[in-house]
């Protein structure tokens, strides 16, 4: 089985670590070697999460410098914080609407200009995913499913050894009951982003 | 009914480190559990507490004030011959020590496991020290797991080996290995466990006066050289590969050198030995190990314990390869490791190029502002500062005020805007060391702690600054939780689930700084600016100890609190009547 490595950064409150759960728990279910690692504590307060997913046996929780096979980013300026974890070979899928942190509200740093960094990622990696998924999560919606449109456009690139139903099927019985349908409408709204 | 009482063997869940070890200590039939919550071993007091409240259940599980009562509780239950399990973050083990210490010469009857969770990289700690020093201080046998599956098959195989050698067993785990999700494999939850106790008086067993502790000491190494033994043939220790080069790897650091292995094809160059059952080293499987071999690599995080003691076993052995590790700079000894940093040491080791992914040129990205953690919007920590710093810059104080702080959410004081943290050591330290400032300085101090930390180690040095006439403030920030491990209750908690009240009162901190005989105390309102101010100005004026309590709840405790009585309510979850409810002082 193909060993992959996939990063998931993002702020604190986005959901970083329900979607890395959500393609943990569908890759259990389909027999698929996982491990899934995550931030707590003192980190979470407001701060950046990561995780990660390595599927295919691979026993690090960690990732290396470079050694990204996929890069989720929730939020633009983490995804290009998180981008030497990444090859030139990595296929990255980022939200382009930014959360600015309170060091550049309070004036102390300057946020860099999103769209220029986006081209500058799109002539460095081989493949970039770049769109707001908070506006494809409102017309889902809800704005707190950013998470599960990533998931939805991460699947869709076809490298995941799992068919979107299994994550839908994930969704299904993983989500709070009244949460699913939403929750099932961004991700088919994520699965078309990826075109 | 709580998640991790499924009863359902054979069925795989994708559980955390700590929720594996919540698992195996059911299955393993734990009756009694205490904890005082500590990043990254809080999932395992969160998950024992949840599941002490479903009336399905017959484990016993509290929130003890702190580390050392929470040992000594579980320690008289293993001695009235339950199995019991007590965790706590490496720092937790310093408060705990004085225990563990004299706890391994007494021995227990009843399966003890004592978990105790390390933090390489000091991802949310005060230092990172390695705790498998205390175990070598104490002589006391070490198991330490690599993924979820093992963390359940050790702490299950803990409790066997604690009863086969009457003494407790440390299960030590580190962030990556308490903090990671797997697939873990279900077994049963025994019927007809033992759940109530019975203390066998035996006072030349169990009474630590110096003519028992001379006898219990010749046992602890009696049974030490037993854990020897049992380490020979621990499933946790496996040899696998060949060649001239040895690798010894334990935690994390086996799973990226199993990694390395695997992706450069090694297995025919290397011989390798993952140690789970880290502590004592057995003895004829590392002669095993080492047979033939031209020289060995030592893979292991923080301190070079492994590595030493591997040391010792070849100098006995008569061997002299070379045993590379930390003292040779293949891998530090600072911070976690990474897989890059096992690599490059493999690789190193073997003499091999290492091949690195086509890494892109990141040098155009302009500096990216940071993201440092803060206080919560609206948190009423950001209040009471601000009432503080107000009323010292009205009194001309606030240039020369030194600002002792202790270990919370409020530590996050430090950063701008509000920048009052100037001094902290470990949980408690804001009162004793406004002691020492004061008794040696001509500046104002103002220290802060929170309720928890109050409770868990404040107490002794408020008394002691009354008695021996130390002058500074105190602000005891009372937000009625825990609030940065993930709103455990404490003594002086008000929000609580239905019926928690009544078996647990609420200890009034306002009563116990009275009782220490503190004079002067003020309970503010930091949302209230102008009676707060005045209090506070008062207070901070007076040239002899003062205190003042700020009482406001955490604001994420209370919204989730009264999120869940309007949304849902079943028994385990309603909170009491919210604010009216609240029993004020």
């Amino acid at each position: 089985m193909k060993r992959m490595r996939i990063l998931f950064t993002g702020v604190g409150g986005q959901g970083t670590l329900l979607a890395s759960r959500l393609l943990g728990e569908a890759a259990m279910s389909a027999g698929i070697p996982v491990r899934v690692s995550e931030v707590h504590g003192m980190a979470q307060r407001g701060g950046v999460v990561e995780s990660t997913v390595m599927l295919g046996g691979i026993e690090s929780p960690i990732i290396a410098e470079g050694e990204a096979d996929l890069l989720v980013g929730f939020e633009p300026l983490e995804t290009l914080r998180a981008l030497r974890f990444c090859s030139t070979d990595t296929v990255i899928i980022t939200n382009t609407a930014p959360i600015p942190p309170f060091t550049v509200t309070l004036g102390q740093a300057e946020y860099p200009p999103i769209p220029r960094w986006m081209e500058f990622m799109g002539s460095t990696f081989r493949t970039v995913i770049a769109y707001d998924a908070e506006a494809v999560a409102r017309e889902a919606g809800s704005t707190k499913t950013v998470n599960v449109v990533l998931l939805g456009t991460l699947c869709a690139t076809g490298l995941l050894p799992l068919r979107p139903e299994a994550l839908r099927e994930t969704i299904r019985s993983r989500v709070k009951p009244k949460l699913v349908d939403v929750n099932l409408a961004a991700f088919d709204r994520g699965l078309v982003q990826a075109q | 009914m709580h998640e991790l009482l499924t009863h359902d063997p054979g069925r795989f869940m994708l559980l955390l480190g700590n929720e594996a070890i919540v698992r195996g200590a059911i299955e393993a039939g734990l009756a009694v559990s205490a904890a005082y919550p500590g990043t990254p071993s809080s999932e395992i007091g969160n998950n024992l507490f949840q599941i002490a409240q479903d009336p399905s259940s017959d484990i016993s599980f509290e929130f003890s004030t702190n580390e050392k009562v929470a040992m000594e509780v579980t320690a008289a239950a293993s001695a009235a011959g339950l199995r019991t399990l007590t965790s706590m973050k490496h720092v937790g083990m310093n408060v705990a020590s004085d225990v563990l210490m004299t706890l391994a010469y007494m021995g227990i009857k009843g399966g003890m496991v004592i978990v105790c969770a390390d933090d390489p990289s000091l991802h949310s700690s005060q230092n990172e020290q390695d705790s498998r020093y205390y175990a070598r201080m104490a002589s006391l046998p070490v198991l330490e797991p690599t993924s979820p599956q093992e963390a359940k098959d050790m702490t299950m195989e803990a409790f066997d080996l604690s009863e086969a050698l009457e003494l407790p067993v440390i299960l030590r785990t580190t962030t990556r290995t308490a903090h990671v999700r797997g697939p873990v494999k279900l077994g049963n939850i025994p019927k007809n466990k033992k759940t109530r106790g019975h203390f066998e008086k035996a006072p030349m067993r169990w009474v630590a006066v110096p003519a028992v502790a001379r006898t219990r000491h010749k046992v602890l190494l009696d049974q030490f050289e037993k854990a020897h033994g049992l380490a020979e043939t621990s499933r946790f220790n496996t040899l696998s590969g060949s060649g001239r080069t040895g690798i010894l790897a334990t935690g994390v650091s086996a799973c990226y050198v199993a990694d390395v292995l695997e992706e450069l094809h090694l297995f025919d160059r290397v011989r390798f030995l993952r140690l789970g059952f880290v502590h004592p080293q057995p003895r004829n499987l590392i002669r095993d190990f080492l047979a033939g071999l031209d020289q060995v690599l030592v893979v292991e995080e923080l301190e070079p314990c492994q590595e030493n003691a591997l040391k010792v076993a070849a100098q006995e052995m008569g061997l002299t390869l070379p045993i590379l590790g930390k003292a040779s700079g293949h891998i530090p000894r600072l911070y976690e490791l990474t897989p890059k940093i096992v690599k490059k040491a493999v690789c190193h080791a073997l003499s091999l190029d290492h091949p690195s992914p086509p890494l892109p040129d990141l040098a155009a990205l302009p500096p990216l502002p940071q993201r440092p953690p803060s206080l919560c919007k609206g948190c009423p920590h950001t209040e009471t500062y601000g009432v503080v710093k107000e009323a010292l810059s009205d009194l001309g104080l606030l240039e020369k005020t030194i600002f002792p702080t202790d270990i919370g959410c409020y530590t996050l004081g430090l950063l701008p805007p509000i920048q009052m943290a100037d001094y902290l050591l470990c949980m408690g330290s804001s009162i004793g060391s406004s002691a020492g400032f004061s008794l040696s300085t001509d500046q104002k101090v103002v220290s802060f702690i929170g309720d928890s930390t109050f409770f868990h180690s404040g107490i002794p040095s408020l008394v002691n600054a009354v008695h021996n006439g130390h002058r500074f403030s105190l602000v005891i920030l009372d937000n009625g939780t825990t609030a940065m491990t993930g709103h455990q209750p404490n003594p002086g908690i008000r929000l609580t689930p239905p019926g928690y009240s009544e078996r647990h009162p609420r200890i009034s901190i306002e009563a116990i700084v009275r009782a220490c005989g503190v004079r002067n105390i003020a309970i503010i309102n930091p949302y209230k600016k102008k009676e707060a101010m005045e209090a506070a100005r008062e207070m901070l004026a007076k040239d002899e100890l003062s205190v003042i309590i700020s009482d406001a709840p955490c604001i994420l405790y209370l919204k989730r609190m009264e999120g869940k009585t309007q949304k849902r309510t079943p028994a385990t979850e309603q909170t009491q009547a919210g604010d009216e409810g609240r029993d004020r002082t």
